[in-house]
């Protein structure tokens, strides 16, 4: 790995840097990382006297649940949902404000912001428009002759978490396609006039392919923060139901960790989560990698 | 590019005044919300136009809160929102830029393991790990406290990586200046590095502390004692008392004093907030 | 002030490449010596050894009479001018140069002084309060002359100063430094990988090449009586002419032509014959000279080269602008003024490399 041409000679003082940040690592990421995998082999008693070694029984169990395999559905569902909708928005206010100049920028600090809003935050915002009783989105859909009630349909509360996340999400992933259509060289897209293509077709023939990094780079970073960032608007507006509709699996997690108490399950649910978070990582790097050498 | 549609022109307008009114529509609603009285919601639908109790409202939450709910008055919340963003994300620059620094300009035994194991991190969000980390932190006996909600979430391989890459960009001559000037580790991190770091510490922090504002899961977790809840934590408990006892201006007053400081950062700190954000995700 | 020798000194890597072979170099107080060679002969390596920023792994460098193979370069009492500078960009040029006065703990006045005096010389006083990001190239090179000055070091180390400049501003500052190593009387250790700057210089210069020293010699004993054909191609331009040939008792064959030595042969058999472009001209009418076939030429104003080969070998000539040219020309040679290098080690065979002239300090100008 890279370092610098010449170095600091002392043997002690790097370990004494890294401690603090070694420290943090290992307590609260390594060890309780540790500790998840080691329970999902296991199983309490109901009292929590004695943990018996059961091999791969809890996640046997997991893969024979319906709620476990239902929740993984919705949790697909939910991420690419969101991954779409939100992308597809940002690609086309960033199209939108890089045709702009100068009013270009007002557009982007009134999109940018919600990037700074919580994720609990988000969904309650969505929940209150959505709300049966007051809300001014229901009495609108029902002036259409279309009811809504996300506390008793799944598909309106699916709904409902979709449009939270990924209204928060647009943002980043405007500021990124921004970026990216900034990057693409302007004289291909002058190139691309001469050659007689209209604003339509450049941006299908020469600036989208271009942006595929971006777009690549953006999907996995979608898809991460659909499963994994998102606890909060789930728990800001739907909570969960009804009856399982908008359990993610993160949601599920801290549902059967927390307020179920099933340690083993919760454990290997968790184990299950990080798998899928190195996958995603590893992806995302190995891309980075290639776009590098692009 | 000399281009001139005006069709196109008109339509790219109406698109991001779309956008922006798609963005902004939930935000107007809730602020509309919290300038209204008790009573405004018992005509079943919310208003569109703003009322008259703005002061009233926000007043009552920033000073009194809403007991009910068990919450304490927002200025508390406020506060302990802004000590756990400050801390956290001066925390984790503080060791990140430390840790870049050991990376780059030491050569040691056990070097790689040591990024490895910091690279690590970016694969164990809090979320997957909820129960482990809560029974560790209790364990400690950092439940209820400054040090519960903010130490466990200060390790950081994004701001790791991006301080090492910086440094990377630096020329080594500068470091071999230094030390035919005299220079030693600590003073060269103190007099070269560290000023030269400066607008990367800056943008990184807008980043962090937006982090550090924006947290749910974790200071639920690590609290049950409400003088130590963040405002965005409290958030649901008082959406979940508004349910049945409709006072939704006070909880729409909530929400927005808890997106209001946060959002400002980055409105009055774009440039800042775009740099940290986009190189931290290189 | 301070002589430096360095004493059969060897860097390997640690991945075991070597980059530096036995070097032995005794540099005199005050004294100018230029290390020059191509890209990768060691030349960087060598000086960074003696700076302190490289590990020395064979052999030993002695500052004063003083072994400085372990001690940090903040102690060796050198000081530094590099390639591209090494300004601190965040402070501004008076503070670039007193940072290692600060760091010594050198008192507030006396740094005063010392930087106004620099400055002085160095003619960058409008510039003390700028950042280096507001200066030329040519300032900031000037201002990374300066934090050396300011130092008062027994040595100056300078690592290719003038690489990163436009060549008219390259000449000027080339002239700068001399006259001022001259006023100051350091010791100085100049690396380049041009031989412009190495010639006009240099007290002594020192090619390098592979990690080893091809010879060491004042400019013109280098350019008069280069040790092999490697300083013979490298020191001077037009690079020297070095063509295959074959000693016959006192006959020098190159292909097909031969011409007499009146008897400068040193050797027999096969060699490598090496003639500067300026020690060939037109042969007379009836002389002894070897066939040239003219193939394009270049005009530098003074003078005009011509390129062409003789037999299946290229070699050049520089003529006077007016001299007639022809498709196939005769070009004679002065025995005297051809050297001879082994053919098979490229050493130099005759009219032996003069033994190391020593340094003589001049007066200073100033």
């Amino acid at each position: 790995m890279q370092t610098k041409r010449t170095i600091f000679q002392n043997k002690l003082l790097p370990y004494l840097l890294l401690v603090p940040q070694l420290a943090v690592t290992i307590v609260f990421f390594l060890w309780p990382a540790g500790q998840a995998v080691k329970s999902s082999f296991e199983r309490e008693d109901p009292f929590g006297f004695r943990t018996t070694f059961i091999w791969f029984d809890n996640y046997l169990q997991l893969f024979e649940d319906p709620e476990y395999l239902n929740s993984l559905g919705r949790t697909a569902i939910f991420a690419v949902s969101v991954t779409l909708l939100s992308m597809s928005l940002a690609l086309l206010f960033a199209v939108a404000v890089n045709r702009l100049l100068r009013s270009g920028r007002v557009y982007t600090t009134l999109l940018l912001w919600p990037y700074a809003v919580a994720p609990v935050v988000a969904g309650v915002l969505w929940w209150f428009m959505f709300n049966p009783t007051i809300g001014i989105l229901p009495y609108l859909l029902a002036r259409l002759g279309i009811s809504w009630n996300h506390r008793v349909d799944g598909t309106d509360a699916m709904i409902l978490i979709i449009l939270a996340a990924s209204w928060k999400q647009i943002s980043y992933n405007f500021l990124f396609f921004v970026a990216g259509l900034q990057s693409v060289p302007q004289s291909l897209v002058e190139a691309a006039a001469i050659d007689g293509a209209g604003p339509f077709k450049r941006f299908w023939t020469i600036v989208f392919p271009l942006l595929s990094p971006t777009t690549f780079f953006l999907m996995i970073i979608n898809i991460n923060y659909a499963m994994f960032e998102t606890f909060g608007t789930i728990d800001g507006s739907t909570g969960g139901g009804p009856a399982g509709a908008t359990n993610t699996l993160v949601y599920k997690v801290y549902a059967d960790g927390f307020l179920g108490l099933n340690i083993g399950s919760s454990a290997a649910q968790s184990v299950i989560l990080m798998l899928i978070v190195i996958a995603l990582t590893a992806v995302q790097f190995r891309w980075v990698e290639r776009r590098v050498q692009y | 590019m000399v281009e001139n549609r005006p069709f196109l022109t008109f339509l790219t307008h109406f698109v991001l005044i779309l956008g922006v009114i798609v963005v902004v529509f939930p935000v107007y609603l809730a602020f509309i919300a919290s300038t209204q009285g008790p009573s405004d919601f018992l005509s079943g639908v919310v208003p569109l136009l703003p009322g008259s109790h703005l002061m009233e409202n926000y007043g009552q939450m920033l000073t009194g809160g809403m007991s009910r709910a068990g919450a304490p008055p927002l200025w508390i919340l406020l506060g302990n929102s802004l000590l756990m963003a400050i801390i956290i994300a001066v925390g984790k620059i503080a060791i990140s830029i430390i840790s870049a620094y050991a990376i780059v300009y030491f050569r040691f035994p056990f070097r790689l393991l040591a990024f490895w194991l910091i690279f690590i991190t970016l694969m164990l969000p809090v979320e997957v790990r909820i129960v482990p980390t809560f029974k560790v932190v209790a364990d400690l006996g950092m439940l209820n406290s400054y040090a519960g909600l903010t130490i466990p979430l200060i390790a950081s391989a994004t701001a790791t990586f991006l301080f090492r890459q910086f440094f990377l960009t630096i020329p080594d001559e500068l470091m071999e200046a230094a030390r035919v000037d005299g220079s030693g580790p600590m003073k060269f991190f103190r007099d070269i590095l560290l000023p030269l770091s400066r607008t990367n510490i800056a943008a990184l922090f807008v980043v962090l502390f937006i982090y550090g504002w924006i947290q749910y899961l974790w200071p639920l977790l690590i609290t049950n004692d409400s003088r130590y809840y963040t405002i965005v934590m409290a958030i649901k408990r008082l959406a979940a008392v508004a349910d049945s006892d409709p006072q939704w201006n006070l909880v729409m007053a909530a929400m927005i004093l808890a997106m209001l400081p946060p959002v400002l950062v980055v409105i009055l700190m774009q440039r800042l907030f775009v740099k940290g954000l986009v190189e931290t995700e290189k | 002030m301070a002589s430096i020798d360095v004493e059969n000194v060897g860097k390997v890597y640690s991945g075991g490449v070597r980059a530096v072979t036995d070097i032995k170099l005794n540099i005199a107080d005050g004294e100018f010596i230029v290390l020059v060679g191509p890209s990768g002969c060691g030349k960087s390596t060598l000086l960074r050894m003696v700076a302190g920023l490289e590990t020395i792994s064979e052999g030993e460098v002695k500052i004063g009479s003083k072994v400085v193979n372990n001690v940090e370069p903040a102690d060796r009492d050198i000081a530094m001018v590099f390639q591209n500078y090494a300004l601190y960009p965040h402070m501004t040029v008076y503070n670039n140069l007193a940072y290692g006065l600060k760091n010594r703990g050198t008192p507030k006045s006396e740094i005063d002084t010392r930087v106004a005096e620099a400055a002085r010389m160095l003619e960058i006083t409008q510039y003390l309060d700028r950042k280096p990001r507001a200066l030329s190239g040519g300032q900031r090179q000037r201002v990374a002359m300066g934090r050396a000055i300011v130092r008062k070091p027994a040595a100056f180390l300078f690592d290719e100063p003038l690489s990163n400049l436009d060549a008219k501003l390259r000449v000027s500052m080339r002239g700068e430094i001399k006259r001022l190593q001259r006023r100051l009387g350091t010791t100085s250790i100049y690396v380049t990988h041009d031989q412009l700057e190495a010639m006009t210089l240099a007290d002594r210069l020192v090619v390098l090449n592979g990690g080893r020293i091809e010879q060491i010699g004042a400019p013109l004993e280098v350019y008069h009586a280069p040790a092999s054909t490697f300083v013979a191609s490298f020191i001077g331009s037009p690079a020297m002419n070095l063509v295959k040939g074959e000693l016959h008792g006192d006959r020098l064959a190159i292909g097909p032509s031969v011409i007499g030595l009146n008897g400068f042969a040193p050797a027999s058999g096969p060699v490598t014959v090496g003639v500067r472009a300026e020690d060939m001209r037109v042969a007379h009418e009836g002389e002894e000279a070897l066939p040239f076939r003219l193939e394009y030429t270049e005009e530098l104003g003074s003078q005009r080269l011509i390129h062409g080969a003789v037999g299946d070998q290229q070699v050049t000539v520089a003529v006077s602008p007016e001299t007639e040219l022809a498709p196939e020309m005769r070009i004679a040679v002065d025995a005297k003024r051809l050297h001879f290098f082994a053919a098979d080690t490229g050493r130099r065979l005759a009219g032996k490399v003069p033994a190391e002239a020593k340094f003589v300090p001049a007066e200073p100008v100033a």
